[in-house]
C-alpha cells in the first residue's frame, strides 16, 4: 500500500512496531513513578490545580487523537462529549442525588450512546464535510446546554455538584484528585497503546492512509470508524465527569466551539498519531494561557500569533517538527 | 398575517447579511479549498471600522463605507500573503488551526483598538419605517437589501463578463490548468482573499446601525454565514445568496413561532440536515467526496 521508506528518528524512537512490550512496561512504570513523585512533592494548590488540568486535557487530547491522529477522522465538536459527561454527572448527582460511582457509567454511557446516534450518519462524510458535521453537532449540544435551563441551569451554569465519594472514601483534597486524574490518564494511555498495537489499531491506521484501500483488504471501515468514535466520546466524557467533580460547577461556555478547537490544537501541536504527543500538546496548551497572562491585554494577540506561527512552520506539530529539524541538521552535518 | 410579515422582514434583513458572509466563504473555498474561520472577524472589523469612521471621525457615509471595504480587503490580502501562502503542505486540519489562530489574533486586535465596549451608529438614512400591510420595514433593512442586491449583481457580472473574473473561475475549476494557460494563480488567490474579506466588511458595515458591535461579534456571524454557504452549496455564488436568505427567514420564523432561545440552533440543525441529505447543498452540483 505504501512504499517502504526511511524511518525518521521519531518512528524509530516511538514507532509502535519497533518497541517491544517489555520496554513499554518500563516506560509505564517510569511514568507512574514520576506521577507519584510529582504528586507527593508539589504542595502548592495552584500548581496542583494546573497539573490536574493538564491531566484532564491529556485525556481529551488522547481521545481525539485516537479518532483524528490514528483513524484520520476530524472532529470539530469534541467538546460536546466532554460537556455531556460533565452535565450528566452534574444533573444526576446534584439534582437526583445519585452516588458519583453510579453517575460515572451513566455519564460515559450517555456520551457513547449520543456518539453512536450521531456517528452513524456523520461518519459517512469525509474531509471538510465531516469537520463541518461535527462542528454543527457540537454547536447544537452547546446551545441545548445553554437553553435548557430547567435542567442544566442555563447560561449561568450549574452549581452544587458534590465531591467524589464512594462509601466512606471522599476525594476532596487537591492531592488526592491529582492522583485520581493521573491514574485515569495512565489507564487510558495503556488502553490506547494496546488498541493501537492490536489488529484493530493497524486497521485504523489503514483507514487513515486510504479508506478505500482498507476496505479492499477486508477492513469493515464503517463499523470501525463508528467504534473508535464511540470510544473517543467515552474518554472525553470521563474527562468531563472528572472536571465536574473537581470544580463543583459547570457552565456551557466551557464546552463551546472554541473548546473543541482547543482540543484539536492540542492534538495537532503535540503531534498527530502520537500518544505522548497528546500529553505534550495538552501540557503546552494548558500552561500557555497561564504564561500569557503576563501580556495582559495582548494575551489574545500573542496566543493567535503563536498558533499561526507553529502551524505555518511546523505543520506536523512541535514534537515531530523539532525532530524533523534535528534530522535535517544532522544530515547536513554528516555531509 | 401581519406577524408573519414582520418576521419575514427581519428574516430577510438578517438573511441578506448571512448571504454576503456566505459569498465570502464560497469565494475562498473556490480559490483555495479553505474554510476561513477568521471570516467572521473580518465582519467585526468592518462593522467597528465603519462606526469609527462615520461616528468617530464624522466622515460622510459613502467614503467611510468605501474606506472600510478597502481597509478590510487589504487586511485580508495581508492575511493570505503572511499566513496562508507560506503553508507548504496545506492539509485541512492545519489550515483550520491557522485560520482559527488568525480569528483569535484579529479578535485580540479588535479588543486592543476598540476595547471591550459595544458600539452602534445611526442608520444610513433618517427615514421612518415603511408600513407594509401593518408590518414595519426599517429603512436600514431597505438599505441592506439594496446594497446586497447591487453587490450580487456586480459579482455576477464580474465573474461572467470581466477577464479577471473569468480567470478566477478558471482557477476554481482547475488551478494547475489555469496556471498552465498563463493565469497568475497566486494573484487570483490573493484577489479572492481581498474580495471575500471586503464582502465581509460590507456585511459588517451594513449591520452596524441595527446591532451592537463589539470585538466578539464575529464568531457566531461567521459560523452562521458558513452554515448558509453550506446550505446553498459551498462554492456557488447564487447558492450562497439563496442559503443566506433561507437561513435568515427560517431563523426568524423559528424565533417567532417556536422559541427565541433556539435562534442560534436553527443554523446548525439546517447544516446537519443538509450534510446528511444533500451534502452538495441546494444548488451545488459538484460531487462531494463521500464514501
Amino acid at each position: 500500500m505504501c512504499a517502504p521508506r526511511e524511518l525518521s528518528v521519531l518512528e524509530k524512537f516511538n514507532g509502535s512496531d519497533s518497541m517491544d512490550s517489555r520496554y513499554r512496561k518500563i516506560v509505564y512504570i517510569v511514568f507512574a513513578v514520576a506521577v507519584v513523585c510529582i504528586g507527593l512533592a508539589v504542595k502548592n494548590a495552584y500548581y496542583l490545580q494546573m497539573l490536574i488540568f493538564i491531566g484532564l486535557n491529556t485525556l481529551l487530547a488522547l481521545s481525539l487523537n485516537m479518532l483524528m491522529g490514528y483513524a484520520g477522522q476530524i472532529s470539530l465538536g469534541h467538546a460536546a462529549f466532554y460537556g455531556i459527561g460533565a452535565y450528566m454527572t452534574a444533573v444526576l448527582t446534584a439534582s437526583y442525588h445519585v452516588p458519583p460511582l453510579l453517575a460515572l457509567p451513566a455519564a460515559i454511557g450517555a456520551a457513547m450512546v449520543v456518539a453512536w446516534i450521531v456517528g452513524v450518519p456523520t461518519l459517512r462524510l469525509t474531509g471538510y464535510y465531516l469537520g463541518m458535521g461535527t462542528l454543527g453537532f457540537g454547536m447544537i449540544v452547546h446551545i441545548v446546554l445553554r437553553e435548557w435551563s430547567s435542567v442544566t441551569g442555563g447560561a449561568s451554569g450549574f452549581v452544587g455538584i458534590p465531591p467524589l465519594a464512594a462509601g466512606p472514601l471522599v476525594i476532596d483534597s487537591e492531592q488526592h484528585y491529582f492522583f485520581l486524574v493521573w491514574a485515569m490518564v495512565l489507564l487510558c494511555i495503556i488502553m490506547c497503546t494496546r488498541i493501537i498495537d492490536s489488529r484493530v489499531g493497524r486497521a485504523l491506521r489503514a483507514i487513515h492512509d486510504g479508506e478505500m484501500a482498507a476496505a479492499a483488504v477486508g477492513v469493515n471501515t464503517k463499523k470501525l470508524k463508528l467504534q473508535v468514535f464511540i470510544l473517543s466520546a467515552g474518554m472525553a466524557a470521563l474527562a468531563g465527569f472528572l472536571y465536574a467533580h473537581l470544580i463543583y460547577f459547570v457552565s456551557p461556555g466551557t464546552f463551546g466551539f472554541l473548546a473543541s478547537i482547543r482540543i484539536v490544537t492540542m492534538v495537532v501541536i503535540g503531534g498527530m498519531a502520537s500518544i505522548w504527543g497528546s500529553l505534550f500538546g495538552a501540557s503546552l496548551l494548558t500552561l500557555l494561557p497561564e504564561w500569557l497572562h503576563a501580556f495582559s491585554e495582548f494575551e489574545m494577540v500573542v496566543y493567535g500569533l503563536i498558533l499561526m506561527t507553529v502551524m505555518i512552520f511546523l505543520p506536523r506539530g512541535l514534537t515531530r517538527g523539532v525532530l524533523d529539524l534535528f534530522e535535517r541538521w544532522r544530515k547536513t552535518n554528516d555531509r | 398575517m401581519q406577524e408573519i410579515l414582520q418576521y419575514f422582514f427581519s428574516g430577510v434583513t438578517n438573511g441578506a447579511i448571512y448571504a454576503v458572509i456566505a459569498v465570502g466563504f464560497s469565494m475562498l473555498y473556490n480559490s483555495t479549498e479553505l474554510i476561513n474561520f477568521a471570516h467572521g472577524e473580518f465582519v467585526m472589523l468592518g462593522a467597528l471600522c465603519m462606526i469609527s469612521l462615520s461616528a468617530g471621525f464624522e466622515m460622510h457615509l459613502v467614503p467611510a463605507f468605501l474606506i472600510t471595504m478597502a481597509a478590510v480587503g487589504a487586511a485580508g490580502m495581508l492575511f493570505e500573503r503572511l499566513a496562508i501562502r507560506p503553508v507548504r503542505h496545506p492539509q485541512h486540519v492545519v489550515l483550520i488551526i491557522i485560520t482559527v489562530g488568525a480569528s483569535i489574533f484579529l479578535r485580540g486586535i479588535g479588543m486592543l483598538i476598540w476595547g471591550k465596549d459595544s458600539y452602534t451608529m445611526p442608520p444610513f438614512s433618517a427615514h421612518s419605517p415603511v408600513d407594509v400591510a401593518g408590518a414595519k420595514l426599517l429603512a436600514q433593512s431597505v438599505w441592506i437589501l439594496v446594497i446586497v442586491m447591487t453587490l450580487t449583481a456586480g459579482l455576477h457580472l464580474f465573474y461572467r463578463r470581466s477577464l479577471t473574473g473569468k480567470a478566477m473561475t478558471a482557477c476554481a475549476v482547475n488551478k494547475k490548468a489555469a496556471w498552465i494557460v498563463g493565469i497568475p494563480t497566486k494573484w487570483m488567490v490573493l484577489l479572492a482573499f481581498g474580495l471575500a474579506t471586503a464582502m465581509g466588511a460590507v456585511a459588517g458595515a451594513s449591520i452596524a446601525p441595527i446591532t451592537m458591535s463589539s470585538y466578539g461579534m464575529g464568531t457566531i456571524l461567521g459560523l452562521k454565514g458558513f452554515c448558509a454557504a453550506m446550505l446553498g452549496g459551498l462554492g456557488s455564488l447564487w447558492g450562497a445568496i439563496l442559503g443566506g436568505f433561507l437561513l435568515g427567514i427560517l431563523e426568524a420564523m423559528g424565533v417567532g413561532f417556536v422559541s427565541s432561545g433556539l435562534k442560534d440552533a436553527t443554523a446548525f440543525v439546517l447544516l446537519l440536515a443538509v450534510l446528511y441529505v444533500r451534502p452538495q447543498g441546494i444548488v451545488g452540483s459538484r460531487k462531494v467526496q463521500r464514501f
